[in-house]
Parts: structure tokens; C-alpha cells; sequence
């Protein structure tokens, strides 16, 4: 079962192509990123399957539906994070954890789903006393209060200090367990690489890469570096299997005490693709 | 929840957000009481109406004036801040539908301008002495009142639209609101004073038929000869007040939006 399907889709600002003919597929129960320099089109992306805006040309089904034209029901099924939000700001977070609940067919506890982002302590406190990384928690509080099959994160981590974000993480691995589909857009490599299923990679408004972190542009198959000292002098090999290469340096006795065998990293790969691109 | 009870759900939380913003209750909710003590103390003609005095037909035509600050430009400043601060943007992305967003501004607009009429109309009776009507005249403003409300909420909706930023609502908003007091008779009375072109211009718009309204509920019916009729014309101001509410509700329609067009 799919829960997003994209096809050719298309979009521009005043003549300015933003994104330019992206295809893809998120099935259901899926944790999905996207991933991309600022300016890549990560954000209209998300925000056309969001219903938020418009697209000029292309085929989009969320959960079964058009996004452009859906209503009522299909938001009740689908929850956003949003990103750069000041709402509410006069109202106390159990406040506006309740009123939000009060739209949906069956949504989670209110109480409970501020237990769940860590809030409980600033449940009577004003929304406009929270500190940044708070305020994202709130909204994810927000995005997830109707029990959404679907759930769209924006860049959700950004200014979280890294023991907020691991616990965010942990907060996204048990929506996803409990079979929540997500779309994930993040700059975070380390990010997308500890939650994502598979990962998209967008540059300048087209889709260059498609994969499982693991696998991504051909990370899985681009052999290893071998490095070692032979008296004293660096010696580094690119191969496909390292394995080969080692026993023979075994066999002919060699030093291996800074042997170093390393693959390329996510963000190698990131970078050789956005840097094809730009 | 039905769209009702959501809009109910919204005007609660409308209503806490304002009472919670200190600015918003003095400026916007305060001010007209504030302008009626200044008018009524510094203001003292008399006129042929024996027990008329001038603060009696301030506190009358300042009515009109409250319902333009608590409908009209609370309606608007609103609408273009919930845009701004993402309200309008979250509310988007749940289920709740725009008549719901709609419903639960128009109620908390409907608390507001009640609490203000009854603010400006206990100054008037209490501190000016203004004597309050019978029964019938008080019909007659529940429709007036209500027809007024609606007709402001919605233009000052269908004005919002060209609000680029909620920074400079406040200050467009106010243009209209205080240019037509000034040719509408709330500010000066008897509005016979003015050109009769200028009388023209202001009896297109609902600012004057409002004030007009107003002054026949709570002024002894001799007071009419000041009108710019010499009457009350009371069916003319049901007609352009409907006629208004007609306009301000189709050009919402056209106008609202829940995001802000592409950049």
C-alpha cells in the first residue's frame, strides 16, 4: 500500500522553477526523509502533499486522495509539524493541546501526548514562555495529537541541543513502531541516516537520489579505503573488497598497527551528489 | 465536532487569547469608553430638545464607533495576524473547516461589541445622566446592533486581504474608521454641517447609517430635524445595513484565503 505517490510534479514562483518534475513513492508504514540544500524545493515538496499549496503540473495521491482538493476527512487522517509558528501564543500549552484534539475523530489523551514531547512540567505555562526547542515539542505535540496515519515533519530537530534531539528520535521510532507513516525533511545527515527507511535526496527542484541510507548512491558498492604505514610511509588503496587486500598484507608481514579501512560516509555521498548539481 | 461546535471551541479560545492580551483590551476595547468621557465633558451644546445634551448624543453615536473598533478592526488586524503568526496555517492543516474559523471570530466580535455597547452605554446613563429607552426602541437596536456587527466583521475580513503585514493592520485599518466618523455625524453633529457632497459620500457606507441608528434609539424623537433627512429613516437603515452585510459576505468569499498567495 502507498501512502504518498508523486508523479512528475512540478512547481514555480514567478516563472522560477522549484521543482521540476519529481516522482516518488512512500509506502505505508514507512519512515521516509528528504533530504537537500536549503533552496533544493524540500519544503514546497511537502508543503503541495500537505495541502498548503498549489502545484503546477503533475500527479500527487495522499493517502489515496489529491491533496489540492481533499477535505475535512483526509486532514483529520494526516498531521503536520509545522516549522517558524508563533500561534496561540496567549494560550497555555494544555490548552492548546486540548482545543486541537477537540478537531479530530479520536485523538490521543491530550495529557498523554504532552507526556509524550516531555512538556508535562509547562502544561499550564503560557506558549509564549517556551523556549525554542520547547516550542518545536509543542508543535510536534500538535502534529500528532489526532493519531495521524500519516505525519509530515519539517525540519523538526533544528535548534534542539543533541540530547533533545536523540530523544525526539526516540519519540519518531515509536510513532513509526506503532505503523505511522512519516515524511521527513531534515539538513541533519546523521538524522535521516538513524531514522529513515529510505531517503530521497533533492537538488535545484530534482530527485537525484533514491535509496536506503545504507545503499544511497551506490554507498553500498563503492568499495573501501585501505590505509596503512609501510615504514613510515602512507600507503591508502581504493578497492571494492578490502578483503583480499588484507590477507596479503598479513601474509607478507606487514605492520598494520594504523591499518584504517573506511567506507564512504552518508554525507561523502550527500556531497558528491548535491555537488553534481549545483 | 459539528462545524458549530467547533466554531464555539474556536470563539473560547479567541476570547481567552484576548482578554489575555493586556494592549489589545486597552487599546482597542477601552478606547471609544475613554473618547466618550473626553467628548461628553469637554462638548457641552444644548439643543432645542429640552434634557438633550451633547454627551447624550455622543454616548449615542460612539455606539457606532465601538462596534467599528470591536467588529471591524479586531475582525481584520485579527485575521491578518492569524495569518502572519501561523494560525490560519495550522488551523489548515486539521480538520476543522474555515466556516468554523469564521464562526468563532464573529462570536468573539459579537462578546466584544456587546461588552462595548454596554461599557458606552452605562457612561452614557451613569455619568452623563442619558435617559435609556422603552422596550420597542430596544428592538430596534438588537437588529441594528446585530446587523452592524455582522456587516463591520465581515468588511473588515474583506479588507484584511490586502493586509500584507499584521504590523501595519492597526494603521490601515484605522483609516476608514476614522475618516468616516468625521463625515458620518459621530464626530460632528448635526452632520447637516458638512457639504452636502460630503454627506453624499458618507451615506454610502454603513458608518452613518449605524450612527443615525443609534441616536434614534437613545435621543427623544424630536431630535430627528438634525438628521441630515430631518428623519430617522429607520427602513433606509436596515437596507444599506443588509445591503452592507450582503457585500462584505461576498467579497469574503472571494477573497479569503487560508495561506498567503506564492511568493
Amino acid at each position: 500500500m502507498t501512502a504518498i505517490e508523486v508523479r512528475g510534479l512540478r512547481k514555480a514562483y514567478r516563472g522560477h522553477e522549484v521543482v521540476r518534475g519529481i516522482d516518488l513513492e512512500v509506502a505505508r508504514g514507512e519512515v521516509f526523509a528528504l533530504l537537500g540544500p536549503n533552496g533544493a524545493g524540500k519544503t514546497t515538496t511537502t508543503e503541495i502533499l500537505e495541502g498548503h499549496r498549489r502545484r503546477d503540473g503533475g500527479e500527487v495521491r495522499v493517502l489515496g486522495a489529491d491533496p489540492g482538493t481533499a477535505g475535512s476527512e483526509w486532514r483529520a487522517r494526516i498531521g503536520i509539524v509545522l516549522q517558524d509558528t508563533d500561534d496561540a501564543a496567549d494560550l497555555t500549552v494544555s490548552e492548546m493541546v486540548k482545543h486541537l484534539a477537540g478537531f479530530y475523530p479520536d485523538p490521543r489523551p491530550p495529557a498523554e501526548v504532552i507526556d509524550l514531547v516531555g512538556l508535562t512540567p509547562k502544561g499550564g505555562s503560557r506558549i509564549r514562555t517556551l523556549s525554542g526547542g520547547q516550542r518545536r515539542r509543542l508543535d510536534v505535540a500538535l502534529g500528532i495529537v489526532g493519531r495521524p496515519e500519516l505525519l509530515f515533519l519539517d525540519e523538526p530537530t533544528t535548534g534542539f541541543d543533541p540530547q533533545a534531539r536523540r530523544h525526539f528520535w526516540d519519540l519518531i521510532r515509536a510513532l513509526a513502531a506503532e505503523g505511522t507513516t512519516i515524511l521527513l525533511t531534515t539538513h541533519y545527515l546523521e538524522e535521516a541516516e538513524a531514522l529513515a527507511d529510505r531517503l530521497a535526496v533533492l537538488a535545484a527542484g530534482e530527485i537525484v537520489a533514491v535509496g536506503t541510507p545504507a545503499g544511497l548512491g551506490g554507498r553500498a558498492s563503492a568499495g573501501a579505503k585501505v590505509s596503512w604505514r609501510e615504514n613510515g610511509v602512507l600507503r591508502t588503496e581504493q578497492v571494492a573488497d578490502p578483503t583480499p587486500l588484507i590477507r596479503e598484507l598479513v601474509a607478507a608481514d606487514t605492520d598494520l598497527s594504523s591499518l584504517t579501512v573506511t567506507r564512504p560516509t552518508l554525507e561523502d555521498t550527500y556531497l558528491t551528489l548535491i555537488g553534481a548539481h549545483l | 465536532m459539528s462545524t458549530l461546535a467547533l466554531g464555539v471551541s474556536r470563539g473560547h479560545v479567541e476570547l481567552l487569547q484576548f482578554a489575555r492580551d493586556r494592549t489589545a483590551v486597552v487599546f482597542t476595547f477601552a478606547f471609544p469608553g475613554m473618547l466618550l468621557l473626553l467628548f461628553g465633558t469637554i462638548f457641552q451644546d444644548s439643543y432645542d430638545q429640552p434634557g438633550v445634551s451633547a454627551s447624550h448624543v455622543f454616548s449615542a453615536s460612539m455606539i457606532a464607533y465601538g462596534i467599528l473598533t470591536t467588529a471591524f478592526v479586531t475582525m481584520g488586524a485579527g485575521l491578518a495576524m492569524d495569518r502572519e503568526d501561523g494560525t490560519l496555517k495550522r488551523l489548515h492543516g486539521t480538520p476543522i473547516r474555515a466556516t468554523s474559523y469564521v464562526l468563532g471570530k464573529l462570536f468573539l466580535v459579537l462578546v466584544l461589541s456587546i461588552a462595548e455597547a454596554v461599557v458606552l452605554i452605562a457612561l452614557g446613563a451613569l455619568v452623563f445622566g442619558m435617559s435609556l429607552p422603552d422596550a420597542s426602541h430596544w428592538l430596534t437596536f438588537a437588529w441594528m446592533f446585530l446587523l452592524s456587527v455582522i456587516a463591520c466583521s465581515l468588511l473588515g475580513m474583506a479588507v484584511s486581504a490586502i493586509v500584507k503585514h499584521a504590523r501595519t493592520a492597526g494603521a490601515i485599518l484605522n483609516v476608514p474608521v476614522v475618516a468616516l466618523q468625521f463625515i458620518s455625524g459621530v464626530f460632528i453633529y448635526p452632520v447637516t454641517q458638512l457639504p452636502s457632497w460630503l454627506i453624499s459620500v458618507a451615506s454610502i457606507f454603513p458608518v452613518k447609517w449605524m450612527a443615525q441608528g443609534f441616536r434614534y434609539v437613545f435621543l427623544p424623537d424630536g431630535m430627528r430635524v438634525n438628521e441630515a433627512a430631518g428623519q430617522w429613516e429607520l427602513g433606509r437603515v436596515a437596507l444599506v445595513l443588509g445591503a452592507w452585510c450582503v457585500i462584505g459576505l461576498v467579497l469574503c468569499l472571494v477573497t479569503f484565503r487560508w495561506t498567503r498567495p506564492d511568493r
